[in-house]
């Protein structure tokens, strides 16, 4: 093949001819109606069929186990205290979510700050809340009572407005929730950051010159536009909020995972229980995709090129208008 | 009719760092003029226009838009810079227009209109909204009310931006080089919806290299080279025949 075809293109020039040069190989004569085979592929389909067999496999000496307890799984699938787990678990999630958003959104606007001390303290907390471990926090807030036995406050010349007990305050359930959030606030806090600086300065300006204040600017124009990057990580975030929530059992938290292991630490049924947990885990991230997708078509509207919000009318009557002082583009 | 400049630059200076960009500008527009400021690029001709609207903040001297100090208050003989919501009062009365356009990229045509009438001026959305539609009408893009500004032409993009400009109804336009990121071919729209302002008498102060357009339509054409007003005057004078080496430079060079 290589010899013929380095071999050809010589010819046209020794004939002389012009219009010939184009197809110097003439030589060939193709069908117009030739049929076209595409390129053979014959290992994809082996190896698929040797994925399929071998995950078939897995399952099947999975259902053969009999460590993994089908009637075990089924009948905790659904009892009470895998539900209430669930609940704490979603409870969880959602609460620290929302207050890690709230301190990520004052924290990328303080790091963006130009006053260096108020963007060099929310680097500190970045560095510190992102570099040590959620565990560590976890257990460092579930036991703050340790460090100091009572909360109080107390004011110079009014004296101490009141003082409790650590403990009464900081239950399991508030040291959780503080220490998701805080950890949840250095993560995000850069995602939100990210997302600001996406939005180009002059949308800044423009917002400004049609007499926006700083405050109405950040709300109306660059926000919207930063979602647009911020939700996809941010979705991201949440799951991970989800799945960290069962290292709440570490302070004895009463999520599904603390419940699963104070159940499977009397009966010993330890795999099936944890499959309880995953499927629901499984099944909550599912759920939370959901309104992810939602809020990404939401906020990405105005880069789907094709497809304008409403329907536009007239468009095709669009260029045979003559009227308007200027004539129509495209 | 007042007799006072409408915008008023008074010995104006502006440094980015050690790089002089403004020096001791001072330049008088009157209500209903239109000129247009030429000049090499880093010149200081943006810098200018933007320290009209404080988007700069000179380092000394100060622009009066309708008798008071952009960006400032004057009291007992100097300049405080205004709270962010003053600021953005004053902003209102002056309209810029973009380079790049700048319009709100996840609001449609008639969302980036209305914006500012409705959320910062707080008029009634019946009227502001018949307004935006005469605005789209007048640039030319009545049809592509609810497209986003993505699903349009430079050209068109840059309308969008004058008709928001224009929905605030201000005392004077500012254009900042409007034509300079477009496509040739679609320069002669945007320069048109500009011809028709300055026909309706808007007072409008132009940076932009379309020499022709200057010619034609601005009742002054200011050359600006290293942050200093060289000549200016009638375009037909400077323009046809520049009095100082400079200008002569620049004009052989860009035409």
């Amino acid at each position: 093949m290589s010899g013929s075809a380095g071999g050809k293109p010589c010819k046209p020039r020794q004939d002389g001819r012009g219009d010939r040069a184009a197809n110097g190989r003439a030589a060939i004569t193709v069908p117009d109606d030739a049929p076209i085979f595409s390129r053979r592929q014959p290992w994809t389909p082996v190896a698929a069929v040797a994925c399929l067999a071998i995950l078939a496999y897995i399952f099947w000496s999975l259902s053969q186990n009999p460590v993994i307890d089908q009637e075990v799984i089924l009948e905790y699938l659904f009892k009470e205290v895998t539900l209430r787990g669930v609940a704490v678990t979603l409870y969880l999630t959602i609460v620290s979510m929302a207050v890690g958003l709230v301190g990520a959104v004052i924290l990328a606007m303080m790091l963006l700050s130009s006053n260096w001390v108020l963007s060099g303290l929310a680097r500190l907390y970045v560095w510190i809340f992102r570099g040590t471990p959620l565990l560590v926090q976890l257990i460092f807030w579930g036991y703050l009572g340790i460090f100091t036995p009572n909360l109080s406050l107390s004011l110079p010349f009014i004296g101490t407005l009141f003082s409790v007990p650590t403990a009464q305050i900081i239950t399991p359930m508030i040291a959780a929730m503080l220490a998701l959030s805080l950890n949840e606030a250095a993560y995000a806090a850069e995602i939100v950051r990210g997302g600001i600086l996406s939005v180009p300065r002059g949308q800044v300006e423009a917002g400004r010159s049609v007499g926006m204040t700083q405050f109405r600017t950040f709300r109306r124009v660059v926000m919207p536009q930063a979602l647009r990057v911020i939700i996809p990580p941010m979705g991201n975030q949440v799951i991970s909020m989800l799945k960290a929530t069962s290292l709440v059992s570490v302070i004895a938290g009463a999520d599904l995972m603390t419940n699963m292991q104070r159940v499977y630490s009397q009966t010993y049924q330890i795999i099936p229980l944890l499959v309880v947990a995953s499927l629901w885990y499984l099944f909550m991230v599912s759920i939370l995709t959901i309104p992810q997708s939602w809020l990404e078509r939401r906020y990405g509207q105005s880069t789907a090129r094709s497809t304008p919000r409403r329907k536009v009318r007239r468009t095709v009557a669009a260029n045979s208008r003559a009227t308007g002082l200027v004539g129509e583009e495209k | 009719m007042n007799t006072e400049p409408l915008v008023s630059v008074r010995t104006l200076t502006k440094s980015f760092g050690h790089k002089v960009v403004l020096k001791r500008i001072s330049l008088d527009i009157a209500e209903g003029e239109v000129v247009a400021m030429i000049g090499p690029s880093g010149s200081g001709k943006s810098t200018l226009l933007r320290c009209m609207n404080h988007l700069e903040s000179p380092d000394s001297g100060c622009v009066l838009v309708g008798g008071a100090p952009v960006g400032y208050a004057l009291k007992n003989g100097e300049l405080h810079e205004l709270s962010d919501r003053a600021l953005s009062y004053q902003r209102r009365g002056i309209g810029m227009v973009f380079q790049s356009f700048n319009l709100f990229q996840h609001m449609t045509v008639l969302e980036n209109i209305v914006e500012g009438p409705i959320g910062v001026l707080k008029q009634p959305r019946a009227e502001v909204y018949e307004h935006a539609r005469h605005l789209l009408d007048v640039v030319g893009l009545a049809d592509w009310a609810d497209h986003y500004p993505s699903q349009l032409s430079g050209g068109q993009q840059q309308r969008i931006a004058i008709a928001r400009a224009l929905a605030m109804r201000p005392q004077v336009m500012l254009f900042d080089e409007p034509t300079s990121a477009l496509d040739p071919e679609l320069v002669g729209d945007v320069l048109e919806v500009m011809r028709t302002l300055a026909r309706e008498g808007m007072t409008m102060i132009v940076v932009t290299h379309e020499i022709a357009f200057a010619r034609e339509v601005c009742d002054r054409v200011v050359f600006m080279a290293d942050g200093e007003i060289v000549e200016q005057g009638e375009p037909g004078k400077v323009l046809a025949a520049p009095q100082h080496e400079r200008t002569r430079e620049f004009l052989r060079r860009i035409l």
